[in-house]
């Protein structure tokens, strides 16, 4: 298992920049923001949390076709078919080094756009933090949409329209305790204990309809 | 025995022939008894008296509230055509779940529309971000999703047992819709009919909703039993066309 992260880890940094172009891409998603929103500093500050969060959820659905198809098209994905550990666990750490190849860089370069939006400090730690706890989940909404896709030519468009809906009570719950963290009245850890349970309860639902979907997609 | 001899009906029902020869003797039974529950529903939803504070738009509820609960019920028949699809692997789950996923759209669709409709006058406003609404557009997106999954599949097996695998995950969905008017205090109204304590609603609006309740469940029952027979018409024709196409190809 360590070897199949390690591996995977090596492939996408070596791969033609994968993390990089998630990183790039989540940047200029929260760049564009200000041309369309006006560079209206207070009313950055206040939309801040939730555009960073859009932001970093559609660069999460960006790299996710990539997770099964390289190796479709290599012929491991049949490899790993077979081998003898479950499937659940393989795709389970599979999803691990995805995330940590693809989402972590995109939650350490989020306060740094968090600056960018004059968001104020204590928001940009929380914003970084439900990133941390939050984009996991959307890794493993993920992998259900990329295994039923891979068998599909084009299926990276149709990975986003899949997942996205299923990817709503992470971004609800992320930007409410991001938004809690900062005003007053507001809580933070409920919506940042709802968050959490999302994330496990999709660590268990994702690999094992990833799994399945994988299982059933053979040819 | 009773119920190894239920188990082989059902099995039964998976020789295509045998499902095509049954359907075609229930649906003009269901269709009739859809027509009469039809217009004896809207007959009671136009006699009753209106509200005192809604008025006249209180009956755009007997088209709104069956339609919600049909794009409930119909994901929850998918998930277990799901279900029947990957355990057992009948043959007719799979066309099941392929058909009910436009029907679903269009219930869901209808609930939107006749809801924005009714929140016009009644909130001042055509649609709020409120948990009830956003997640049934979730549940309305999801429908579409599928739906645009089955289209890009070419082999209709592989699809379904990927968009059955999709079905199981959304279910999620479901519980989050029924609930969301409980766990998120906000503009939507809790449920007044199916609850605990006996319904909250008045017997003058209840009966006349009941109705319509039941006649859209037969529709939807009519309507998936027909799609269900178009899908196994559909794929006849593309076999015995394949087959043509070969049969010509050897002739030459």
């Amino acid at each position: 298992m360590m070897t199949l992260l390690v591996r995977d880890l090596k492939l996408s940094v070596r791969a033609g920049g994968g993390a990089l172009i998630g990183v790039l891409f989540f940047m200029t998603v929260v760049a564009v923001i200000p041309f369309g929103v006006g560079p209206d500093l207070n009313l950055l500050s206040r939309i801040g949390p939730a555009i960073v969060w859009i932001g970093a959820l559609l660069s999460a659905l960006l790299g996710l076709d990539r997770l099964f198809q390289t190796e479709r098209e290599d012929g491991s994905l049949d490899l790993i078919l077979m081998q003898e550990h479950p499937l659940v666990l393989t795709v389970l750490v599979k999803c691990l080094a995805h995330w940590i190849a693809n989402c972590l860089p995109l939650v350490i370069a989020s306060p740094l756009l968090g600056l960018f939006m004059n968001m104020s400090e204590v928001a940009i730690g929380a914003v970084a933090l439900t990133l941390l706890v939050g984009s996991p989940a959307l890794t493993f909404i993920g992998a259900v949409g990329a295994a039923v896709a891979v068998a599909l030519p084009r299926g990276g468009l149709l990975v986003s329209i899949l997942v996205l809906p299923l990817a709503i009570p992470v971004l609800i719950f992320g930007v409410s305790a991001s938004y809690a963290a900062v005003e007053d009245p507001a809580p933070f850890m409920p919506p940042f204990l709802i968050l959490s349970a999302i994330t496990l309860f999709f660590a268990v639902l994702g690999p094992l309809g990833a799994a399945l979907a994988l299982r059933n997609g053979g040819d | 025995m009773t119920e190894s001899l239920a188990i082989t009906r059902f099995s039964d029902l998976a020789n295509p022939t045998r499902f095509l020869s049954l359907a075609g003797r229930i649906i003009p039974w269901l269709a009739g008894l859809t027509l009469c529950l039809f217009a004896i529903g809207l007959y009671l939803s136009f006699t009753t008296e209106g509200d005192y504070q809604q008025g006249e738009t209180v009956r755009i509820m007997y088209v709104h509230v069956p339609a919600a609960w049909l794009s409930m019920m119909c994901y929850t028949v998918m998930a277990l055509s799901a279900i029947g699809t990957l355990v057992w692997r009948h043959p007719l789950a799979d066309v099941s779940h392929k058909a009910a996923a436009p029907l679903g759209a269009a219930f869901t669709l209808i609930a939107l529309a006749t809801g924005s409709l009714w929140g016009k006058p009644m909130w001042g406003t055509w649609w709020v971000w409120d948990a009830r609404l956003t997640s049934v557009f979730v549940l309305f997106l999801m429908y579409l999703g599928l739906i645009a999954l089955n289209r890009a599949m070419d082999d209709p097996s592989k699809a379904a047992r990927l968009s059955a695998v999709l079905i199981l995950v959304g279910f999620v969905n479901i519980p989050i819709i029924k609930f969301s008017v409980e766990w998120w205090n906000t503009l939507h109204q809790p449920a007044s009919v199916v609850r605990l304590d006996g319904p909250t609603i008045d017997p003058e609006f209840l009966i006349p909703l009941l109705v319509m309740a039941v006649a859209f469940t037969f529709l939807f029952f009519t309507l998936h039993l027909m799609a269900m027979r178009n899908e196994i018409w559909r794929r006849r024709v593309g076999a015995q066309r394949r087959m043509a196409a070969r049969m010509a190809g050897r002739g030459t």
